[in-house]
């Protein structure tokens, strides 16, 4: 069966030398300083390990899920399920593989790891992790997280989640991912210190936020747009194709009655009693055909979600357009008030409204040594106020451009991802075809062989 | 099968005296078809047929009082029984319905073969929809043709009149005494009298006929229920294509891909639509006819009994009676006569049933294989047909500056 996932034997892009953690140029300007010395040092040694590492071809496999049960953060018993992350290095000469990591994590790590990306690369489009409850749920599918059949799907959305990290060009050279595949202990820790949480409560606020935007670039207004409507119809086909799944079942499941009664039947007749129990049997064959046939689908919806969170990862990014343009709409704003003020008092009108014109005429005209003191003042801010706009609209434009790189790198994956995906579901209905057809063909030549005519 | 037009084929049952078989049938090149064509025929005393008889054309008739419909009934036939090489009557199913009970009458020792329901009780059904009048026309043509193969049932004066009269009417206000010699015997059997005995083989019919017809029952109720579930699963599949449509409307490079996997969704739901239709019409009514025809077997058995009942009690009347020498008087030995006349016209008739019922329910259970068949051969097509369209790479067929492509 073909996968549309990326293929776990995928090698890392190795990386020019350089030491880890250096932005690129444009790239992570709103990554503050302690952050970015915490993503350099760390255990683990120094920049030069991590050159050889990432020049070496590595696979990562999520290749395990086991039950446990500790206490949590009130000391409440509780059961959760760990997954084990293998890196294995590939030798160049050979192509063996050697075993060089191997670590247990749980869900709430890679929601942590997720988080902590999309607070220091606002500009890419962060790969989702697979849902944290069950949705979408045909009937006999099971919702509970314990489930081993939602365990294994969850498994193989993980694994995916890291080697979407992996292949992408920008993302896989972080020291924290690197860390979450081999520092076992302390990593949570590790993550933390980046100060990351304060940055995440911030950003959480600001994308929910509800603000207008005089002059956004179009392409993210349209590109917003777009991923509303792609979640939106994604939704949509989920909720259908589980209730197209529920009723197929039922169709099979009661063709499997059949089974039973061609069996009794026969039992009375002479001649047609031989095709009768054949009859009979290819309809419980029949009838049990269905569960395999589901759950390959299963995947196909899988990979379907996957986009479905895609989308809003996409949305997170023309949110941050919006935010950042927001921002600096309202830095002009604010210097070209502060300009006018000094304009005012330098020559004396009073064209706005003023709280000090209002004290003046109130209270008296105030000194000339007070006007110029204020007016230096308000210079000063004006200077501060210019360098800050000029680097808001540096890093305004800087955003767009990596922004925009990405979001044309997501474009491509959807693409080809999807076309793969619906190329498998055609493979899938192709196959599930000839499979039910052959065994309808097979009853007819059981009933040729009893009923020998001319 | 829709009604023939061309008379020199006009049986798929017929076999040409020089082997081969009648070609140019309209019917799908499929195996159960196949089987039609090549299926032996009782031959009525070793020699080819000399009557047929066919169903088809029905009309609608608007009157003040009433509206129904008729169907026109073709017979040729080289019989002396018959005055004209060729009659074509018009007959509404009240028609049938009295032939039928007229045979009952007339030809008590002989299986009558059932008639489609009357009414039909389950949901609201159209008494006048395409679907329903070419079912029952089916059935009609099948009652009479199993009339017309019988040796004795063929040759009854009823159905000679059924097929001939200009107005049947007629006929019926005259209520005509055409009973045969066995009719008119075993009307006057006496029931209440209790039977010794069955012999074996009366017996072991009448519990297959029970185990039959339950199981028939069975069947159909899986069937209706298949039914129901399949066509619950066209509901959905019928929103579930368009909304690839939706989606390949937000698209640009994936527009054509997903727009071609929600017209193979629209294909495959019509191929189901059809298959649920043929169901329907082919698969259910064939159950329900034969169900019919185990429970009107039933009574025909319950008849022999009372005649054997009857005669077993004269006989021991008899034997009572302490004779020097015990004549057989003349009403028991008419009693044994009509009795084993009864035995060997109904065995003769178990014979031809059972081999009637191993061929329709071949035919039956092949074309329901077939039609499943036709069924994931249609979803297959369409399948595979988009495949190469979902592997196609588009070339600069969207502008690079497009925002969504």
């Amino acid at each position: 069966m073909e996968q549309a996932t990326p293929d776990p034997e995928r090698q890392l892009q190795p990386a020019p030398l350089e030491p880890l953690g250096r932005s690129d140029a444009g790239l992570g300007v709103t990554v503050d300083e302690e952050a970015e010395r915490a993503r350099e040092e760390g255990s683990g040694g120094d920049t030069m390990t991590h050159n050889n590492f990432w020049l070496k071809k590595i696979e990562i496999s999520v290749s395990e899920a086991e039950k446990r049960t500790g206490r949590n953060a009130m000391n409440m018993q509780e059961t959760y399920t760990a997954y084990l992350i293998e890196t294995r290095s590939v030798e160049h000469t050979d192509g063996q593989s050697v075993l060089t990591d191997s670590l247990w994590r749980r869900y709430s790590e890679f929601e942590l790891l997720r988080n902590y990306l999309l607070v220091y690369y606002p500009h890419i489009v962060v790969p989702p992790l697979p849902e944290k409850r069950a949705e979408f749920v045909w009937h006999k599918l099971s919702a509970d997280n314990m489930d081993p059949d939602f365990v294994e799907r969850r498994r193989i959305g993980l694994e995916n989640f890291l080697l979407r990290i992996a292949s992408h060009p920008i993302l896989c050279r972080d020291k924290i991912f690197y860390l979450f595949l081999t520092q076992e202990g302390n990593w949570k820790e590790t993550v933390n210190e980046t100060g990351f949480q304060l940055k995440a409560d911030s950003r959480l606020k600001a994308l929910n936020a509800t603000f207008r935007v005089k002059n956004p670039d179009k392409r993210f207004t349209d590109l917003k747009h777009y991923s509303d409507e792609l979640q939106s119809v994604i939704s949509h086909l989920l909720r259908v194709r589980a209730r197209v799944a529920d009723r197929l079942y039922g169709v099979y499941k009661v063709h499997g009655n059949y089974g039973r009664v061609f069996s009794e039947w026969s039992a009375i007749e002479k001649e047609m009693g031989d095709g009768l129990q054949s009859a009979g049997h290819h309809m419980d064959v029949y009838a049990s055909s269905i569960d395999d046939i589901l759950e390959d689908e299963e995947h196909y919806a899988d990979q379907l979600k996957e986009y479905l969170f895609y989308a809003e990862a996409l949305r997170a990014v023309c949110r941050k357009h919006e935010l950042m343009q927001y921002d600096l709409e309202i830095a002009a704003q604010d210097l070209a008030s502060k300009k006018q003020q000094c304009e005012e008092l330098a020559t004396g009108t009073v064209r706005t409204f003023s709280l000090k014109g209002m004290t003046t005429k109130l209270f008296g005209q105030e000194t000339p040594e007070q006007r110029e003191a204020r007016i230096k003042v308000l210079e000063e801010q004006i200077n501060e106020g210019e360098q800050q706009l000029k680097s808001k609209n540096l890093e305004g434009r800087e955003f767009v451009k990596n922004a925009w790189a990405d979001i044309e790198r997501f474009k491509e994956q959807k693409n080809r991802d999807l076309k793969e995906a619906l190329i498998s579901y055609a493979v899938m209905q192709i196959s599930m075809c000839k499979k039910v057809g052959f065994g309808f063909n097979e009853d007819i030549c059981i009933f040729r062989s009893t009923y020998k005519f001319l | 099968m829709s009604p023939w037009s061309n008379w020199e084929t006009e049986t798929k049952d017929l076999i040409l005296p020089n082997g081969g078989t009648p070609a140019g049938t309209s019917s799908p090149a499929s195996s159960s078809s196949l089987l039609n064509r090549l299926q032996l025929d009782d031959d009525i005393d070793g020699e080819t047929r000399d009557l047929f008889v066919v169903v088809d054309d029905p009309k609608k008739h608007v009157c003040t009082m009433e509206t129904y419909i008729t169907y026109r009934i073709t017979t040729k036939s080289t019989r002396v029984e018959f005055d004209l090489p060729e009659y074509s009557v018009r007959r509404r199913y009240q028609d049938f319905d009295w032939l039928r009970s007229k045979l009952e009458e007339s030809q008590p020792t002989h299986l009558i073969p059932p008639l489609p329901e009357k009414f039909v009780v389950k949901g609201v059904v159209d008494r006048f929809s395409e679907e329903f009048v070419e079912t029952r026309r089916k059935a009609l043509d099948k009652f009479l043709k199993r009339i017309t193969d019988h040796p004795v049932l063929s040759f009854n004066e009823h159905f000679n009149i059924f097929l001939t009269a200009k107005d049947l009417n007629i006929y019926k206000k005259q209520g005509i005494a055409l009973l045969t010699r066995m009719g008119e015997s075993v009307k006057h059997v006496t029931g209440g009298y209790k039977l010794r005995t069955r012999p074996l083989e009366f017996a072991a019919i009448g519990d297959y006929l029970d185990t039959f017809a339950l199981k028939l029952g069975t069947i159909d109720r899986i069937a209706q229920r298949i039914i129901k579930e399949e066509i619950e699963y066209l509901v959905e599949l019928r929103e579930y294509g368009p909304v690839y449509s939706t989606w390949s409307a937000l698209e640009g490079e994936l527009a054509e891909p997903l727009e071609g996997v929600s017209a193979c969704i629209g294909n495959c739901s019509t191929a189901l639509e059809e298959l649920t239709d043929d169901m329907t019409e082919d698969f259910l009514p064939v159950l329900r006819e034969y169900i019919l025809y185990s429970d009107s077997m039933k009574s025909v058995l319950k008849k022999r009994d009372q005649v054997q009942a009857e005669y077993e009690a004269k006989l021991e009347a008899v034997a009572l009676r302490k004779e020097d020498r015990p004549k057989v008087p003349a009403d028991v030995e008419k009693c044994q006569d009509r009795m084993e006349c009864f035995n060997a016209d109904l065995k003769a008739d178990m014979e031809r049933w059972q081999n009637n019922k191993r061929q329709d329910f071949r035919q039956l259970l092949m074309g329901m294989a077939d039609k499943n068949i036709q069924y994931y051969e249609k979803c297959l097509m369409a399948w595979e047909s988009i495949i190469p369209l979902l592997q196609e790479k588009q070339e600069a067929k969207f502008p690079v500056t497009a925002v969504l492509s």
